[in-house]
């Protein structure tokens, strides 16, 4: 074995005691089909889901725009996770089928091997639960973590009680425990409809659907069963404000718009309600396989940016795999569970096949025609409801950035800075979102971007006359679950890293002072007694 | 694209914080300048570093010190410079190994206070019982790498200067001892002098005009907590992390080891953190235990390249007359605005007038062994070391 450089990580590699063959994260539909159809082949299977979610992490909107709607009862841990136990049935069957299922578990990063970030030998998972923070060695991983939703901003919508609609969804139906009572849904596309129905059933009153658009963009027959219990139906119109008090929102004021999005400020009405769901977009929850590396493309069809596959939903690194809503969202995926329980099949199978063990294939799924232009529906959204406000609302509500402040790559407002801060050069297309968040900040808060990421994209979609195909996503970055410094300090590392901690590169001729430089060098002459510490 | 714009004065490789630096120096002196790189600006270390300015080290040390308070002003951008710096040692070794910088420094004419563990704790609300010592400087500082790189990119524009991204070099063109022009996948460059400052990508360009400047790439890795109520001084490290306060409130630290890669010679690659960031973590929650609270918001990693003795090159090399190599060795952030000037001054004189950068020449590498990375262990892990 060759000399290594011990300032390197070179092996440092930290105790990983965990090892699984196939990870599969998310008890859904299509984590849920991944697990049992793995399940009893010879292979060790691990199933996560992070319910129960902490309260307190729900009440930072995380993973979910929760709003801050969440009822009382969720205090009780113990009572928690028997209702999430109890709201899904299979959770039972994957472990007497041999699973080793962990709940209330987080996954905060995928480190797949890259050419240049090699050094912990193989894949390992970042994973943390109420009470530690621990790695787990992995050969395959299904990632099957879902959807959110996307934000839109306008006056008030920081207040308690905006929220996506897949957030209240998840309240409702995996903890039976949303507080709101008469909700404004914001936005109609199959995916907000479906949601909607399925609250109206637990009892919420959906008090009206406001859509930007002139027409409802999603299923008939859900608006019909909508509108048969009541619902008021707002085409052309968009939220100007979301009105309230110390409890959060009361009623709303919403604003008819012109074809260009302009508000009609004469013609709006005020709608009370205690609740309003951003349901203008369902986003595949790509945070893990992205930020893992896996190529990520805009694919309309599939709802957004989602990861690139194969036929076995494979993604652009072997051995990881997405199914389920962060594969691609379309409208007859979302009315019937049976097409993501069938991507579960699919990568499961791929996945035991590629871990030796013989296994079905069956045809992959192909997602709908799409009959909307997602992009423009989108985009004309962010321009109704954010650019046209004259309230400049904040877009980004952790850092406290409007969408003119995004816009003209304005300093942040902690600076102080005046002079010439609008000034900006055009340079070459496609902008970059994630130069836009380094220079406003916009997207850098604790929230990770999760409330603002894709208003972002689409106001330099706008400004730049471009479509949301044209923007690359902001990247994301581990640990995708805010984990504290002193939890994060408890993962255990290998003893050998510590000694040269200090040393940056462990290079003495890098800090020895330019008046006692030896003016000659060779690697065999290298060797020194000086301090090799950084600057 | 028409000729006009396919030349230039001066080629400048590369849009880090070097490039972008140098060029914004030859624009100011109304040099007509052009920027290319293969990526976004600002794109790899040098957007993503501990932003620190305090490098006692080097013959540039004096005037990065003179310049950094003058840069928001001379630039017209702000670059969140925040003067001085404190650093914390917890154990008597590192108190040991940080003495250091005082001595450089006073030699120079700069100075450093000494701080007992109390004085540390006044001055540093965040630090704790476990502080063992530490050193006030009275200079050096920090400033916000994003924020500086665009800073550069905006001033260089405003004096005509011309930056263009995802420009990819592909060769060169040359006419006896001069290069005559840059080959790149947006066709050719042609320039009166072209500078070299591609970072990682320097090694590999340079060696396509028969040029050797040994270096070897490697990954480091930061990490950034939520925000907290700011300290009274925000330029604060030690416990071998470098990093610093952001004037939001953010910690934003890096230090500990590196992985040595090999990077694809043209075209940007991602860098991604590993679970290296709990390692950061740990000794970030012991360099200031009362921020252990603080939730990790983000990781980041970036790729440096580093000399075979660690020291930049900034040099006009031996066989071409319009041509110079820069690279600083891993250590650029902070030294730009001096380098930058540096470069500028050998571009447009020949030598630079403001400091002996004699040891930074590139034949100080004359009799380097072929096999110097396999010598000092420089080897990836991706290749089974």
């Amino acid at each position: 074995m060759s000399f290594l450089d011990p300032a390197s990580v070179a092996g440092k590699v930290p105790p990983i005691d965990l090892t699984t063959d196939l990870l599969i994260i998310g008890a859904g539909p299509a984590g849920m089909s991944a697990a049992l159809t793995a399940a009893g082949r010879g292979v060790r299977v691990t199933l996560v889901d992070e319910n129960p979610i902490p309260l307190k992490t729900m009440g930072e909107d995380v993973p979910l725009h929760f709003g801050g709607r969440m009822a009382p009862t969720l205090a009780n841990q113990n009572a928690v996770l028997v209702r999430v136990v109890e709201a899904n049935p299979q959770l039972l069957q994957a472990m007497d089928a041999g699973v080793d299922v962990r709940l209330g578990t987080a996954v905060w990063g995928l480190f797949p091997q890259h050419p240049t970030a090699a050094w912990l030998g193989g894949p390992v998972a970042g994973l943390a639960d109420i009470e530690s923070v621990y790695l787990m060695r992995f050969k395959q991983v299904i990632v099957a973590t879902g959807r959110q939703d996307m934000g839109l901003a306008f006056a008030g919508w920081q207040r308690p009680g905006v929220m996506g609609v897949s957030a209240a969804y998840r309240l409702a139906s995996t903890y039976n425990a949303l507080d709101a009572k008469v909700a404004v849904l914001v936005g109609s596309d199959t995916e907000a409809l479906q949601a909607a129905n399925a609250l109206a059933e637990t009892g919420v009153r959906i008090e009206a659907i406001i859509e930007q658009s002139a027409q409802i963009t999603g299923s008939p027959r859900l608006l019909a069963s909508l509108t048969s219990r009541g619902t008021r139906v707002f085409t052309g119109h968009v939220i100007q404000e979301a009105r309230g008090d110390h409890t959060g929102v009361t009623s709303t004021r919403i604003v008819e718009i012109d074809a260009t999005g302009r508000h009609l400020s004469e013609r709006t009405q005020t709608l009370t309600c205690d609740t309003l769901l951003l349901g203008i977009g369902a986003v595949p929850t790509i945070e893990l396989v992205e930020a893992g590396g896996c190529a990520i493309s805009f694919q309309a069809e599939r709802g957004g940016h989602v990861p690139r596959i194969d036929a076995s939903q494979r993604t652009s690194l072997p051995c990881v795999y997405v199914a389920g809503d962060c594969a691609g969202i379309w409208p007859s995926k979302t009315l019937s569970e049976t097409i993501a329980t069938q991507e579960g099949r699919i990568a499961a199978n791929a996945a035991l096949s590629a871990l030796g063990v013989p296994s079905q294939k069956e045809a992959p799924v192909t997602p709908d025609t799409p009959t909307r232009d997602l992009s423009a529906d989108r985009l004309a959204w962010v321009r109704a409801s954010v650019i046209s406000s004259s309230a400049d609302p904040l877009v980004c509500q952790c850092e406290e950035v409007t969408a003119s402040e995004v816009l003209s790559l304005k300093a942040p407002r902690y600076l102080g800075w005046t002079s010439k801060t609008s000034c900006r050069h055009q340079h070459e297309l496609p902008p970059n979102p994630d130069a836009v968040k380094r220079l406003t900040r916009a997207g850098m808060g604790p929230c990770q971007g999760r409330r603002c990421r894709e208003q972002i994209a689409a106001l330099i979609a706008l400004d730049s006359k471009l479509t949301l195909a044209d923007i690359p996503p902001a990247t994301y970055r581990p640990p995708v679950r805010p984990l504290t410094l002193e939890q994060m300090a408890r993962l255990p590392e290998s003893a050998a890293l510590a000694p040269h901690w200090d040393s940056w590169f462990g290079m003495p001729t890098q800090w020895i002072p330019f008046w006692r430089v030896q003016p000659d060098y060779t690697a065999a002459t290298r060797n020194s007694n000086e301090p090799a510490g950084g600057e | 694209m028409n000729i006009a714009q396919q030349s230039a004065a001066v080629i400048v490789i590369g849009a880090g914080v070097t490039g972008l630096s140098a060029a914004w120096w030859l624009a100011r002196d109304g040099v007509d300048v052009l920027v290319i790189d293969a990526g976004p600006i600002g794109w790899a270390a040098s957007g993503r570093n501990g932003g620190g300015c305090s490098h006692h080290h080097s013959p540039l040390f004096k005037e990065e010190q003179r310049l950094w308070p003058l840069m928001d002003e001379l630039l017209g951008y702000p670059t969140e410079f925040q003067p001085n710096r404190i650093r914390i040692a917890l154990t008597e070794s590192q108190m040991r190994l940080f003495r250091r910088a005082l001595d450089n420094a006073a030699q120079q004419g700069f100075r450093t206070d000494i701080l007992d563990p109390q004085q540390v704790r006044d001055l540093v609300p965040l630090a704790g019982e476990n502080v063992y010592g530490g050193y006030f400087h009275h200079f050096g500082g920090h400033a916000n790498p994003h924020r500086t790189v665009q800073a550069y990119a905006w001033a260089l524009q405003d004096h005509g200067g011309r930056i263009m991204q995802h420009t990819i070099v592909e060769g060169f063109n040359t006419q006896g001892n001069r290069v005559a022009g840059v080959i790149t996948n947006r066709g050719l460059f042609s320039g009166d002098h072209v500078v070299i400052a591609a970072g990682p990508a320097t090694s590999t360009l340079a060696a396509q005009l028969g040029i050797t400047v040994p270096l070897m790439t490697a990954r480091a890795e930061m990490i950034v907590t939520e925000p907290l109520p700011l300290m009274p001084t925000g330029g604060v490290d030690g416990n071998g992390l470098y990093g610093r306060q952001t004037l939001r409130g953010n910690l934003a630290y890096g230090g500990g080891p590196h992985e040595w890669v090999l990077t694809p010679n043209t075209s940007p690659v991602r860098p991604h953190s590993t679970v290296l960031q709990a390692s950061i973590a740990r000794r970030l929650s012991e360099l200031l235990p009362k921020a252990a609270h603080a939730r990790v918001i983000r990781s980041w990693a970036g790729f440096i390249e580093n000399t075979p003795d660690g020291r930049p090159v900034i040099d006009r090399p031996a066989g071409f007359e319009n041509l110079t190599v820069a690279t600083l060795s891993s250590v650029g952030f902070g030294l730009s605005p001096a380098a930058g000037r540096a470069i500028r001054d050998l571009v447009v004189t020949g030598a630079c007038t403001f400091a002996d950068l004699s040891i930074f020449k590139l034949d100080r590498f004359a009799a380097l062994e072929a096999d110097w990375q396999l010598r000092q262990g420089w080897l990836p892990a991706a290749l089974g070391a």
